[in-house]
């Protein structure tokens, strides 16, 4: 478990103090994947950088347990930690970063090899397990290409052999995907979701993209200007966002229209509700409004119908504003207009 | 011109060069490595912790210690070296007895090039991407295990550059040891060429000098990017070009140098 307790952080710069993080306090229990999501600068990579102590809070205390033994058994404050002591915690604490971070003039191998060199791994053992997670990241023929030889996506994989071969209890992961395509991003969410559920990892994902909170969090919170503003289980937060911050976020195309419809094409999102068929079936039985399905993307996130649709409206404006507010009345669903579809 | 070289005093001359110029290579390549080894040897630990003590470095070293450290080595790096080195000759004399001679010419040399070599080790460690020191410290690592395993490592293209230079300068320094007494090519042109106005052999022995540090760069270009990983094949040519473009803008040769 980690639990965040009051943490505020300062920054002296040139013209003042600036306060990036302002009492935030939140609990990760052990094996979730907690996403943290929130604007640029809203303080996101300040807060995972406080859970390894990268950056000192100013104030707060940083509780983990597991990492180390204590006389009582219970959690350590890192921040009360030395610095020797501090560097035994960090072993099992792993980060990916956004740039990736690789020693350039290391070999695939030797980055992977490299924790473990650090935290004292027999050379043998640590070349074997290197190997095995080469595998499992689907890179095994470039154990000795340099970074330098690989793609983007093929470093940020071998930084992510790099930060699970040493065994960890904790994933930081800060932007791990941002600088990566699509299909690369599903495939290396998969494989942190994967680890997740076979070994039980902790991970606290920092990104902008609501698609890979979607995709593997159970739990979120989103940041604002130093402050927490929302946090729970990601059902709660996407159906539901509570706050101004939260909205902008869920829905960062404004959900809230409600006006005559201007388009002819509107899109349905979906924020947890049971399924997407029955809502189409039931506004051509109810108001008598067809529409037509011009295309469908909706995902299952523990059970529950997230994601969104594009519909034809009829060409009557009338018929056309029927359909809407049915579709507004709709619990779990939120709708939009798409003014420019046939552009 | 034909008239020129068969002329007896040209000749004369030209033999007496020959005859000296082994002697003065061995001289000049001796007396310029050792000094670079014990330049390292005390400006390499200088310039790392110069890197790694400052406030947001992997081990912040008090802030007096720092700035006497730099005080040092800014002083000792504005005293011109010929001065310097006049001043080190009772140091020659302490340490072996004589003030002149090829081994004189080690501490003068010695004591004019660590500071050099500390901020030029300086530099190359700066160039280290600070989120892989980041990342290093992130997994627990050790500042000594820090500074063995990804300062000096990541850096060495740069630190083989920079030798290079250091090399170069030190050869430059050692010519001019020749007025205080020294020995080698340098030596061999202030005392015919300037004391005794045998010009040929002053030509000569600065010709010499041009030949060796051309061989001593192309060999240390070659060196630093042939270990460079962050080339690949295709971009080693690129490189190789790019190397010597920088040192062609070096403009971190101190004052007095060659
Ligand atoms: N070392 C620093 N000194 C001064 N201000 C800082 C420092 N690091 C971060 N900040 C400020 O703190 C705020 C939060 O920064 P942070 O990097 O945590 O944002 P973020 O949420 O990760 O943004 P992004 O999504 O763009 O990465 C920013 O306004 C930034 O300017
Ligand atoms: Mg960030």
């Amino acid at each position: 478990m980690i639990e965040l307790r009051h943490i505020s952080k300062v920054f002296p710069t040139a013209d003042g103090d600036f306060q990036a993080l302002d009492d935030i306090s939140l609990t990760i229990r052990d094996g979730d994947i907690f996403g943290i999501v929130g604007m640029s600068g809203a303080g996101k990579s300040t807060l995972v950088r406080c859970i390894n102590l990268l950056e000192r809070p100013t104030e707060g205390q940083v509780l983990m347990d597991g990492l180390l033994e204590t006389e009582d058994g219970g959690p350590v404050d890192l921040c009360k930690l030395s610095p020797a002591q501090l560097r035994r915690a960090r072993r099992s604490i792993s980060m990916i970063f956004q740039q990736f971070n690789l020693l350039m003039q290391r070999t695939c191998l030797k980055n992977i090899c490299f924790p473990m060199e650090i935290a004292g791994v027999p050379k043998a053992e640590a070349k074997k397990r290197a190997l095995e997670y080469l595998d499992i990241v689907g890179l095994p023929d470039k154990a000795n290409a340099y970074p330098a030889q690989l793609s983007g996506g093929q470093k940020q994989r071998i930084a992510i052999a790099r930060a699970l071969a040493s065994n960890p209890k904790v994933l930081l992961c800060d932007e791990a995907t941002s600088a990566l395509d699509p299909t690369t991003t599903r495939s290396i969410l998969k494989l942190i979701q994967d680890i997740n559920q076979r070994l039980g990892i902790t991970a606290v994902i920092i990104t902008h993209e609501m698609a890979v909170v979607e995709a593997i969090c159970t739990r979120v919170a989103i940041l604002e200007r130093g402050h927490m503003v929302e946090t729970g289980t990601v059902e709660e937060v996407f159906s539901n966002p509570k706050t101004e911050a939260g909205r902008r976020l869920v829905f960062p195309e404004g959900a809230n229209i409600d006006k005559f419809p201007v388009a002819d094409v509107v899109r349905v999102v979906f924020n947890g509700g049971s399924s997407y068929e029955p809502l189409i079936a039931s506004l051509a039985i109810d108001c008598g409004v067809k529409v037509n399905i011009l295309g469908a993307d909706t995902r299952n996130v523990n059970g529950k119908a997230f994601g969104s649709m594009l519909l034809g409206l009829p060409e009557d404006k009338g018929e056309a504003a029927k359909a809407m507010s049915y579709l507004r009345a709709q619990k779990d669903v939120t709708v939009e207009e798409v003014p420019d579809y046939h552009a | 011109m034909l008239d020129l070289f068969n002329s007896p005093e040209v000749q004369e001359q030209f033999s007496l060069f020959l005859e000296l110029l082994p002697g003065n290579i061995w001289d000049t390549l001796y007396s310029t490595v050792l000094a670079t080894v014990f330049a390292y040897i005390i400006g390499l630990p200088l310039g790392i912790l110069l890197v790694t003590g400052e406030r947001e470095g992997v081990r912040p070293l008090p802030r007096w210690f720092m700035a006497a450290l730099n005080f040092i080595i800014n002083i000792l790096r504005s005293v011109p070296f010929l001065i310097l080195m006049i001043l080190a000759i009772p140091l020659s004399r302490l340490i072996l007895g004589t003030s002149v001679g090829t081994n004189a010419m080690i501490p003068p040399l010695v004591i004019a090039a660590f500071p050099f070599v500390a901020r030029m080790v300086e530099s190359s460690l700066r160039e280290v991407d600070r989120g892989v020191l980041e990342a290093a410290q992130a997994m627990g690592a050790s500042p000594f295990q820090i500074v063995r395993k990804v300062l000096l490592p990541e850096a060495l293209p740069s630190l083989l550059t920079s030798a290079t230079t250091v090399t170069i300068t030190i050869l430059g320094y050692g010519a001019m040891a020749g007025i205080i007494g020294g020995s080698g090519l340098g030596a061999t042109a202030i005392n015919y060429g300037y004391y005794r106005t045998q010009l040929v052999i002053e030509y000569a022995a600065v010709i010499v000098l041009v030949i060796l540090v051309q061989i001593i760069q192309s060999i240390g270009t070659r060196t630093a990017v042939g270990s460079d990983r962050r080339i690949t094949k295709k971009g080693r040519r690129k490189g190789l070009r790019d190397a010597n473009r920088q040192v062609s803008r070096d403009k971190r040769v101190p004052p007095g140098a060659m």
